[in-house]
């Protein structure tokens, strides 16, 4: 049996030639020293094979209609048999790309891979980051729920930022004036044949340039090929590979095999646990009870528009992408050569530092978004006991009108609430009764001016209660006035009680 | 090939120099490279007009006065979310055509309608009724009761629609999703008439066509 098998193969391998073609790049030496290290590509590329694979089963059903699309998903995740994990599978599969992606970017950046003669390695390596991104983006669309359709308006919004070609690009992106069914087919169209397409292509020349140039050895200070130089990095390079070199299959693969093996049991696992991602509520523009959230490769994007003062915002919506992407593609020509170990490059540690800390802080905002009022607080988080004990009834009166006026969507009561403005759980010690009347009617930074819509027997209610808002104990801003005495008279009964 | 070579063999028929030097054969090449010129420009044009005609149609032609219905629903002083169906759409659209808008009543006789996306980057905002305020879930942006921006991010107030009262209905001049460069109204000129039974109105009085305008004058 295996006699023949082999015979078989023999065959065909003699007619179409295919161990020629296959067996030098798999079995081309790679450094002794590429260990755990250099694992992350080649998982990268496994989370892409899978998306390849469940997206063209997911196409057998979806229905790319803005009118169908949604009932399609639900009939894959309720109805259609393992329907449910294959889009668990996809959607999960796609954070993980985006994850090891920027893991291998980061291994690459701090080793010096990028540098002589492996530019044009880096550089197809940031298209291919771009084109993994657009993916991402464009796959949430393709989940047509309310977070979809309002995440589309925000990126149409961003297209009027810019001046002139402003409305051209909008429509551009919608197909049309309103986002519809044109908006979803262009988005299904990048998902499914552009995008993938551009992604399959540009991994052939990532892959090609990766055979060409070799894998670099680990950096460690001192050993060889740790120091870049123009003139002899190539030769020498091939030469050590050629003595001391092991091929990359079996050797140097066996850890990408193990890698890979762990992270697609471990995307099996989250699959089937925590199910497919969405569909959220239905994509019904008149259904305006909802809070729209990218997912999380962009989150910090989300966190960044959120934080920018109005005056700068239109310059950097406008030219961050263009400026990060040409810094990204000059760094093999700004430190082409040179030392490539983490501990020489001071500089190269510190940007990565800042980096990962940047966007994981800026992240963990888009998460908590703490400057997103929270519109439902004034109906439904309950004013904690401490801050209507032993309170007169025009300070309890306060208290209704804060909740009525819905000042809790922006302001916490102890921790309960909007985080937009100030917890108001001591806003006595910060403002004087005075300074909260100025407060409350003509607001002030992010806060509206509330003049018009409180009558003064409202405003003077809600500011006797903010004044009883501040530790037992402490007392509060006084006013230049004559109420005080009394006002601490009223305090002094409270911490008594 | 060395020199002698090359003049007893002549040029090599195979090199593009040659190639282009050669009377027929570089004849050919011409040619076929016109043709397939020629025949990809044809294709292209099609194809690059079917990509951007949605960029570079002038949709605000196209919008037209949409009904919110009577004005009963719109209590003098309220700001009420109304819904309508957009007038652009194409064939699948679902859902989407239906689109909210915020319209405030603010006196017997004149009104003031809000887009639901807000200035800042698109998202719906809310109206709260007690405090006379609209929020926006996504960045926190606020506008009060007139639409002014109030706080938050967002670099102006809430756009607006065109309206106007006839018979007793609010209409909206409606049809694109507004931002910084998609005005929400329009100068008064790029407003077309809205036509109830017959007889069209601009800013809810009928106005008499230009043929009987111009018979009158005679």
């Amino acid at each position: 049996m295996m006699k023949m098998l082999k015979g078989a193969w023999a065959w065909i391998d003699d007619r179409t030639g295919i161990m020629g073609l296959l067996g030098p790049p798999m079995t081309h030496h790679v450094p002794r020293s590429a260990k755990w290290w250099y694992v992350f590509g080649s998982c990268t590329l496994m989370f892409f094979s899978i998306q390849i694979v469940t997206g063209i089963c997911l196409a057998l059903v979806y229905a790319p209609s803005a009118d169908t699309v949604y009932d399609s998903l639900l009939y894959l995740n309720y109805d259609v048999p393992a329907g449910w994990m294959l889009r668990a599978i996809h959607g999960w599969s796609s954070n993980a790309m985006v994850f090891m992606m920027l893991v291998h970017m980061v291994q690459v950046f701090l080793h010096g891979a990028f540098k002589f003669p492996r530019e044009m390695t880096w550089l197809f390596g940031v298209a291919l980051m771009l084109t993994t991104l657009a993916l991402a983006f464009t796959g949430q669309v393709m989940r047509w729920d309310a977070n979809a359709y309002w995440g589309v308006g925000i990126g149409a919004s961003m297209m009027g930022r810019f001046p002139i070609i402003g409305g051209w690009l909008t429509h551009l992106v919608l197909g049309g004036p309103i986002i519809g069914g044109d908006t979803l087919s262009r988005f299904f169209t990048l998902h499914v044949f552009v995008l993938p397409g551009a992604a399959i292509g540009l991994i052939g020349a990532h892959l090609m340039l990766v055979l060409k140039h070799g894998i670099s050895e680990e950096p460690k200070p001192g050993s060889p090929g740790e120091v870049v130089e123009k003139a002899t990095y190539q030769a020498a390079y091939h030469e050590r590979m050629k003595k001391k070199g092991v091929p990359f299959f079996p050797v140097a693969a066996q850890r990408d095999m193990v890698f890979c093996g762990v992270m697609l049991i471990a995307l099996i696992v989250v699959a089937a646990w925590y199910g497919p991602i969405g569909p959220g509520p239905r994509p019904d523009p008149t259904l305006i009870d909802v809070t729209p959230r990218p997912d999380f490769p962009f989150l910090w994007i989300f966190a960044v528009l959120a934080l920018l003062t109005p005056s700068v915002e239109d310059y950097l919506i406008i030219t961050a992408a263009p400026v990060l992407l040409l810094v990204l593609f000059l760094v093999p020509f700004l430190a082409g050569t040179g030392s490539r170990s983490a501990s020489k490059r001071p500089i190269a540690v510190l940007v990565m530092i800042l980096l990962i800390t940047g966007l994981g802080v800026l992240s963990w905002l888009g998460v908590t978004s703490p400057w997103s009022p929270h519109m439902q607080a004034w109906t439904s988080d309950a004013i904690p006991p401490t801050f209507v004990k032993n309170r007169s009834p025009l300070e309890l009166q306060g208290a209704i009108v804060l909740q009525h006026s819905q000042c809790r969507n922006c302001h916490a009561l102890d921790g309960i609430g909007g985080q937009r403005g100030p917890d108001l759980a001591d806003v006595a010690l910060r403002l004087s009764p005075s300074q909260l009347i100025r407060q409350v009617q003509q607001g002030d930074g992010n806060m509206p001016a509330f003049g018009k819509n409180l009558s003064s027997a409202e405003t003077e209610a809600v500011v006797s209660f903010l004044h009883t808002c501040h530790p037992p104990g402490v007392r509060p801003a006084g006013r230049p006035g004559a109420r005080i005495p009394q006002l601490m008279e009223l305090d002094k009964k409270r911490s008594k009680n | 090939m060395t020199d002698t070579e090359t003049a007893r063999r002549g040029p090599d028929p195979e090199t593009s120099e040659s190639l282009s030097k050669q009377t027929r054969r570089g004849f050919m090449f011409k040619i076929g490279a016109g043709l397939l010129t020629l025949g990809g420009l044809i294709i292209a044009a099609p194809i690059v007009g079917y990509i951007f005609a949605p960029a570079v149609k002038d949709w605000k032609k196209r919008r037209s006065w949409v009904s919110l219905g009577k004005l009963q629903q719109y209590p003098v002083g309220e700001t009420v979310l109304a819904t309508y169906k957009n007038p652009i759409h194409g064939p699948t659209v679902g859902k989407a055509e239906d689109l909210p808008c915020w319209v405030r009543r603010v006196d017997e006789s004149s009104f003031q309608v809000f887009y639901i996306n807000c200035a800042h980057l698109g998202c719906p905002v809310h109206w709260f009724q007690e405090s006379r305020l609209f929020m926006c879930p996504c960045h926190g942006g606020v506008y009060y009761e007139d639409g002014n921006r109030a706080s938050g991010p967002p670099p102006r107030g809430l756009f607006e629609y065109d309206w106007q009262v006839v018979r007793n209905r609010l209409y909206v001049f409606a049809g694109e999703m507004p931002n910084l460069q998609i005005p929400g109204r329009l100068p008064k000129d790029d407003l077309t008439p809205l036509t109830v039974d017959g007889v069209d109105y601009s800013d809810g009085k009928p106005v008499q066509p230009a043929s009987e305008k111009s018979g009158g004058q005679a």
